[in-house]
Parts: C-alpha cells; structure tokens; sequence
C-alpha cells in the first residue's frame, strides 16, 4: 500500500483492485511491530484482524453491499470493551478480565465492516494528561521520542501519528482526546456529551466522560462519528437526536462568527509560539470576511477546579466495583474481607487512580459534600449557561488546545496540580458538554505539532466538522 | 425479665419501622435479567447485574408502576422528577460498591396507613415519610466450616421499595398490626408476595422509650433481622423493656444498631453509630432524571385493584355486615374477591359470609390452597346458599351432602345435585302432615306426657319425623305443623 490519504480514497482504490484489503492489513501490522518502541499496542488481533480482511475481501469480490466503514483498519483506546477481549484499562486491577460483551461503539465499528486493529495503552482509567500514568509503561511521542503524546489517550494519537492504523478511538473525559491529538499533530473531536452511547464505556467520570475520534483527516473522523453516535437502548443516558450525516456535509458556505476568549490568548502559561499560532488563523478567518471578535469568560480559573471536584466524585464510585471480589486482580496475601479490599486496590490501582479516589471520597463525604461537590455542581451551570450564552451569539468559539506544546517524559510527573493545568482550555467543553475539536495548527520551533481548538453549540458536530476542514485546508 | 407494669406505664414506646418489599417484576430494575426465588446460585446474573466495567443501569419501568401503586395505597404524594442516587459502601454481595436508589427525590413522599391494633376499638392513621426505590443485593452464604463465604448474585439487582414511616407507632402490637396492613396491602395490589421467612419482606425497627412527659424522643437503637412478624413484636417488646430499664438505671442509651435472635428472643449489639458508614449519597450520573408525569399516575391509577380498607367499608355499609365480618372477609384479596362476586349473585349477604368464613375457608385451610384453586364458582355457591334460603334443603344437607359433591363435580348446579340425590326437603304440610299424624298416634303416651307440661318432647317428635321422611322434611315446618297439631 502506497499512503493513506483518506477511507473513501482507499475504499476506491480497493474497488479498483490496486491492492487487496488483506495487503492493507499486512501493511499495517509491518508498521506496528516496526515501532514498537513507541509502546502504543496493549494486544494486536493480528490473525483476526488477517482473517476478517479476506472476509471482508471475499464480500466486495461477490458484489455484496459493503459498511460505510469497509476498509478501515481502527485502533481503540484499552478502556472500550470488546466481546472475548481483556480490557485492562491500563490498570493492574483489570488483570486477566475478559469483557463478555461488547460496547455500542466497538459493535458499530464493527457492524460497518471496520477491521479493529488492537487495543491501545492510555493513562491508567483514563486519568492524566501525558500516558505516563500507564501500568504498562508511557507511550512515546513519534515526533520526538523524549517527548509525551499527551493523555490519557496518548497511544491513540500516536497510532495515527505515527501510520500504526488509520484512526483511534479514544475517550474525553476532560481533554483526552483533545490534548494527545495537539501534541501529535492529528485531528481529534470530542462530540456532544450524550451523542455517543457509554456502554461499553469502562467509567471515569460518567457526566463527562464521551467516546471520541482520532483521525489524519476530517472526512475520516465525520464518518467514523456517524457510525458510532446515536440512540442506544443500554444507555439511559444517550440523546435520541438523530444523527446527520456529517460526512457529506464538509461545506462552509457562509460568513462565520467567530469568538475568542480573551482569558485564553493572556494566559500566561500560553507557549508565543501556540499564541502566534492562534492569532494568525484568527487573522486568516478575519481575511477571509468572518466576524472576528473577542469575548470575555472570567470564570475560566474556576473550570479546572469544578471538573476536578466533579470528575474525582464521580470517579471515587465508579472505580469502587474494582475491588478483587468478582473479577480482575486480588492480592494473594490477603487473609480476611478487609485486607482483600484494602491489598487488592492498594496494590491494584497506580498512584494517580489513588489520588483521585481519595479527592473524589473526601468531596462526597458528608461534612464536605455541600461545601465541594453542591458548589461544583452549581458553578458547572453556571460555566454551562455561559458558553452556552457566547454560542447562542457566535458560532465557533476558537483557542488553542493546549497552552504548550509536547513536554518531555517524567517532565511533570512529580508535580500534579501542574499535570492538571494541561487540560486548562478543554475541560470547559465537558463542564458544558459541548462538542469541542482539536486540529493540527503548524509547529513550534522544536518542529513540535500546535493544537487549535474549536468549539460550538451542542448537536452541531455538522458545523463543527465543516468549519474544520475548512481551516485545515486554509 | 417483664418490667413492673407501674414502671413500664411512666414510658412512651416509640417506634418507627422501615420495611422493604421485594418487587414482583419478571425482570432486575436496571437489565433483564429474571427474578426468581430459590433458583441455583449465580443462574440469574449477567455482566450488568455484576457491575462489569462498561456496564450502565437501564430502568425496568414496571418496577416504578409498582412503586407508585404503593404510593397510591398508602395516600402519598407521587414526585414528578424523580433522581437516582448512590449510596457508596464496599461488601462483596454489592457488585459495584453502590447500590442505587433515592435520596433526596423518592418517589413517594408523605402519606400513611390505618391500622387497628389488637383490643382498639379506633382506627390510627400510621404516617409515612417516604417510599422509595432501589435495588437489592446479593446474599453472601458464610459456610459453617470453611474460612470463604460464598456470593450469591440472583437476587443483585431485584428491585425493591422501601416504606419509611415516622416515629408514629407506640407499641409492639402497634408495629404488628401495621406491618400486617403492608403485607395485605402489597398483596393486594399483587406487586411484592410479602413473605417475610423467604425475604421478600424486611423490616427494621427503630425503638426508643421516652418519660410520658419528656419532650424530647430519647436516643433510638435500630434492630435488624426480624424474619416474621411475629419476630417484629417480639423484638420489639423486648427492646422496649431493655430500653427502659436502661434508663431506669441510670445508664445511658447508645445509638447503634442491634441484630435480633430469633431463638433467644433478645438483641445484641450489631455496631455502635460511631462505627457506621459514611454513604456518601449523590446523584446517580448513569440515569438521568426520571419523570413521572401525570398521565403516567393516572395509568397506574387506572390500574388499581380495590383495597382491603375500602372493601372493609364496602361490606359493612352495603352488605351490612358486622365488622368482624368485613374484616376475616378482607384479610385476604382472592377470598374478598370471591366474596364480593358471591354477592352479586345473592342478596342474602349474611348467609354467604357465614359460607365464606365457615365451610369455605375451612376448605381451603384443610387444602392449603388459595381461593382462586378453590373448585366452586360465585354463582354456584350462590346457587347452594339460594336452595338453603328457600328452605329446599337444610343447612346441614348443604354443607354435608350438596357442597361436598360441588367439589367433586365441575360447574354442578347445587339444585341439580339436590334433586338428583332427591334432597330437596319437603316443607308442604300436605305431605308433612300425614308423617305428623302417623307419629303422633303411635307415640300417644309421649303426646300425653307433652300435652302435661314437658315441652321439651317436642325435640324427639321432630326427629322421628325427620327420619321417616328421610330427611327431607324441612324441620322449621315440621315444627311449626308439631305445635299446631298438638295444640
């Protein structure tokens, strides 16, 4: 196979019978065990991925009707479960757990005829920010191997950085898909939050926590967003909007408002190089006759904090079925009810997933609940009613994705509260559980990939896709 | 150790009882696994029932109908947005280490339930402060020898509902007649089967005792593991004098829970209230909001079969029967049912509640069987209770001869039976009166020993007529002709 450019390409080519889909598969894996080194596989389904590639060879032979997705070759992050698969969530306590079911996303992948290339390591439950929270070793940036590829989708960033598949699955739960994306030069959407179903979904944070996509191109993402997002009968939780075609809508055909946010461009943590980045593509927008002004969002300091008080409440429960009864790890040495619960997740979680279990206990414990988790829960609407209010009023809202770019491995690892500050400009998106994208916007001085950031109203994917691809290609 | 009545009299008893009821939906609340009891262990689970990672709960709307049958029953307010909750505490019979159920929005608030306990003459309305749904867990089964315990997972998941009452019952008589009232009422509205011995009714106990005059409600102990009603008074009681004297001797009262046994009938300290969990109680973020509208109530309502205190008044003010009537009557919904449906088929209501609470119910005691196996209809018991009014047959060839060969024989029309078996008693005097004048002249000395003064002969005339007419002749008629004649 000659290079990708995108899964319509590719499917034509494979009409024409210019390669067979198993050569593409080959091809492929050849790239994965090539780099290894980038850590980015936790399991590769070689043989089913070979045999389902002559499958799928044999229907288009027959002149059988084929997926939308016929040809694709996806990775997905380790925290999506598939039916007969270990799923670890890059997390010891998962040891040896088989999912007996498949999630919904997974199972439309697969319904559309996409050949599910492996399962990708990430940051432990997807918590962190750079994929060094990872049972099974940080995964590394291919553009600069020293270098993080962001979190906690990191490995699903890089399999599309670096030609190991051509998209990911991965998870957003405050910029996991975001911020990977950014650091690795790749498109990245996180949709409405409720536009995919979570089932399947192994839990962060259920009120933020969205199944996203990891592609090279728009076109790529929009297709793969409409397999996967719609109703679903095992998530309550799910909207029922119908979902357009977003693929077939890559157009923009009117003046645009565009908002930035003044607090974002000052933020003095903000690398020039991303600043300057920003500014020009907000010039370019103005030069092509959209409406470019600033806006003011001065609750921008009190995001972080909401999320993280909601994100770890949420999380202190979700994880607490991880406890060696049922399934996954159980320390040997325990000798009575309570050491099994207290050795099997001491030694079962990593130090972040710990962390964040105390925060999340002590914001819902009951002299604290009110002071933390009432008060969040209150400013959350409050961040929501606002960017709800500037997106009544403009169309997009840009900023760039990260305030810096890359950073090197073990760079803030000792440092947490800083860790956190990587996900200062997209956790606003899942506080107000908008759809928010990340594309690739130049690079640094170090040649390292620059994120900008665009964000709309709820269900707007459609506009969002479009607008996207319509910067990409400025 | 019974208290000094003179001592026991200075203390007010109060109680206040949380009961659950096990719901009787075909499927768990929050997937489809079946809910069966007593099936082998760990056949009714799934990846959802035992909290597998990627998992979400999807509501079993049944569950909620029952729920707001309940609080229909019990005069509660029905809450429109109802919010799930989790209540976070690790045991491994609890999958995902929270069980979900509701906190701050339950869906019933208020209402209350009338009871008459034992030697009342009065009815007392019982106040509720809330019910509420959640989801049962699995049943840990700690093995007498081995060092593991065991998890049954069947019954994780099995929604249930949670009745609150207010501190409003003051005796173990009390507690016992309003949990009566909820096993009848549960049964009545078919929703939970109320069987206490299996679980499928539970109930805590919160006791305190407080000087008549105090103010103040004195601190309260909770007791667990009463597994009958029975169980439930006699804990009760029990605690109530523990409590008492505990403070009679000066000590004080510890808020903590108490297991009761059973074989002992006494309770022991289970933890103390410092030792207790912190829930750490939030809204369920895998549901959203559940709204009950009121389209939905109104359905629900639609739905409700008549309950037992309106029964009660039913038969007491248009069958005018006498309250204990009405009350064995009710005691039970299929029993009521038949009853009321005898009654559309008969006026003579008395004579079919002494059938109902004679003959019948000793019928089905003697089969253990439910009054809808119960092999007669309405209309056929009718038929026999209309052959005995119009004096056909006698009471005793009703019971003895015509019902018992309405059980064997299916759909049989009890004048039928009794002209078959030629049974139907002669009450004409034509053909009495000659039975009469045959006895009469062969017995002239007991006619002449009548005649002088010993009423009491007219017994042995009235028998001897019954047996040469072999048992047809209606006896109030043979009777009445007796006395005329010997006049």
């Amino acid at each position: 196979m000659e290079s990708y450019h995108s899964l319509k390409q590719l499917q034509h080519q494979l009409k024409q019978e210019k390669y067979t889909l198993k050569s593409v598969v080959e091809h492929y894996l050849k790239q994965i065990n090539e780099q290894k080194h980038l850590n980015v596989f936790l399991d590769v389904y070689e043989t089913e991925a070979l045999i389902k590639a002559e499958n799928l060879q044999e229907k288009l032979e027959a002149g059988k009707p084929l997926g939308k997705l016929f040809g694709l070759v996806i990775g997905i992050k380790d925290v999506l479960v598939q039916k007969g698969r270990e799923v670890r969530s890059a997390s010891r306590i998962l040891e040896g757990f088989e999912s007996q079911f498949s999630g919904t996303a997974v199972q439309r992948l697969l319904d559309e005829d996409a050949i599910i290339i492996g399962a990708q390591n990430c940051d432990e439950f997807a918590m962190g920010s750079s994929n060094e929270n990872s049972a099974y070793g940080p995964t590394l940036n291919a553009t600069d191997n020293s270098r993080v590829p962001g979190g906690s989708s990191g490995a699903s960033a890089v399999a599309v950085q670096a030609g190991l598949c051509m998209a990911s699955l991965g998870t957003d739960t405050g910029g996991s898909v975001r911020q990977p994306a950014a650091f690795c030069g790749v498109v990245g959407i996180k949709p409405t939050y409720s536009r995919v179903s979570r089932y399947g979904l192994i839990a962060f944070a259920s009120s933020f926590d969205c199944i996203g996509v990891f592609s090279t191109v728009i076109e790529d993402n929009a297709l793969i967003l409409e397999v996967i997002a719609g109703h679903d009968d095992y998530d309550s939780t799910v909207s029922t909007e119908e979902v357009p075609l977003y693929a077939e809508s890559l157009q923009v055909n009117k003046k645009m408002k565009v908002a930035y946010i003044k607090e974002t461009l000052e933020n003095e943590a903000l690398q020039t190089e991303i600043k300057e980045a920003t500014v020009s593509k907000l010039e370019w927008l103005k030069g092509q006759g959209h409406q470019v002004e600033e806006v003011r969002f001065p609750h921008l300091d009190y995001v972080l904090p909401t999320y993280y008080i909601l994100t770890t409440a949420e999380a202190s429960t979700n994880l607490s079925r991880f406890d060696g009864v049922r399934y996954g790890y159980r320390a040997p040495e325990a000798y009575n009810m309570e050491s099994m619960y207290k050795l099997s997740r001491t030694n079962g979680f990593g130090e972040e997933v710990k962390r964040r279990i105390m925060l999340g206990t002590f914001v819902l414990s009951a002299s604290y609940f009110d002071a933390y988790y009432t008060k969040a829960q209150k400013v959350r609407r409050i961040i929501r009613d606002e960017t709800r209010n500037m997106l009544s009023k403009y169309d997009f809202i840009v900023m760039p994705t990260t305030p810096s770019t890359a950073f090197p491995l073990g760079g803030k690892r000792d440092n947490p509260a800083e860790m956190y500050l990587e996900d200062i400009f997209t956790v606003q998106a899942n506080v107000s559980g908008i759809p928010a994208i990340s594309i690739p916007n130049g690079t640094d001085a170090q040649n390292l990939p620059i994120g900008l950031q665009i964000m709309t109203d709820v269900f707007k994917e459609s506009e969002l896709y479009a607008f996207a691809d319509y910067l990409m290609k400025a | 150790m019974a208290l000094d009545k003179s001592i026991r009299d200075k203390y007010r008893v109060v109680i206040g009882l949380e009961v659950h009821a096990q719901l009787l939906t075909e499927s768990k609340f929050f997937c489809s696994d079946a809910t069966v009891f007593g099936a082998s262990p760990n056949t009714h689970i799934s990846p959802i029932s035992l909290g597998h990672p990627g998992t979400l709960p999807m509501l079993n709307k049944k569950a909620v109908d029952y729920a707001i049958k309940m609080g229909l029953a019990c005069e509660c307010s029905i809450t429109e947005e109802n919010i799930f909750a989790r209540k976070n505490y690790f045991y491994p019979d609890l999958p995902k280490g929270y069980q979900v159920t509701q906190d701050k929005a339950p869906i019933c608030l208020g209402g209350q339930v009338w009871i008459q306990a034992k030697g009342e003459s009065e009815e007392k309305a019982i106040a509720l402060n809330r019910i509420h749904m959640e989801e049962d867990a699995g049943k840990s089964i700690h093995t007498e020898d081995a060092t593991d315990t065991l998890v049954d997972y069947n019954r994780a998941g099995v929604p249930l509902i949670e009745i609150v009452t207010e501190p409003d019952l003051r005796s173990a008589d009390e507690a016992y007649s309003f949990l009566t009232e909820i096993r009848k009422l549960v049964r009545y509205l078919e929703i939970c089967d109320g069987n206490m011995e299996e679980g499928s009714l539970r109930c805590d106990a919160n006791v305190s005792v407080m000087l008549k005059d105090a103010k103040e409600y004195g601190s309260k102990v909770e007791v667990k593991n009463m597994n009958s009603i029975r169980n439930v008074h006699r804990a009760i009681e029990h605690e109530a004098e523990r409590l008492i004297q505990l403070v009679e001797s000066g000590e004080k009262v510890i808020s903590e829970t108490r297991d009761f046994d059973a074989a002992t009938g006494t309770t022991s300290s289970l933890r103390t209230k410092e030792e207790l969990n912190d829930y750490r109680y939030f809204p369920e973020p895998d549901l959203s909001p559940l709204i009950v509208n009121q389209s939905w109530v109104e359905e629900v309502k639609a739905q409700m079969p008549a309950l037992p205190r309106e029964l009660k008044r039913k038969f007491m003010e248009i069958y005018k029967l006498p309250e204990y009537d009405a009350q064995v009557l009710t005691d039970n919904k299929d029993f009521a049912m038949y009853f009321d449906a005898v009654c559309q088929e008969t006026k003579n209501y008395k004579a079919a509640s002494n059938w109902m609470m004679g003959t019948v119910k000793s019928y089905l005691n003697d089969k253990n069987i439910n009054c809808r196996e119960f092999p007669v209809s309405p209309k056929q018991l009718a038929g026999l209770i209309h052959l005995v009014e119009d004096n056909k047959v006698s009471n005793t060839v009703a019971n003895q001869q015509i019902f018992v060969k309405m059980l064997e024989i299916k759909d049989a029309d009890a004048e039928s039976i009794a002209i078959e078996a030629n049974l139907i008693q002669e009450s004409s005097s034509e053909n009495i009166q000659p039975i009469i004048d045959e006895v009469l002249s062969e017995m002239a000395d007991k006619v002449k020993d009548y005649k002088s003064g010993r009423k009491g002969l007219i017994g042995l005339f009235v028998g001897e007529v019954m047996k040469r007419s072999k048992g047809k002749a209606d006896p109030k008629k043979t009777n009445e002709l007796l006395k005329q004649t010997l006049k």
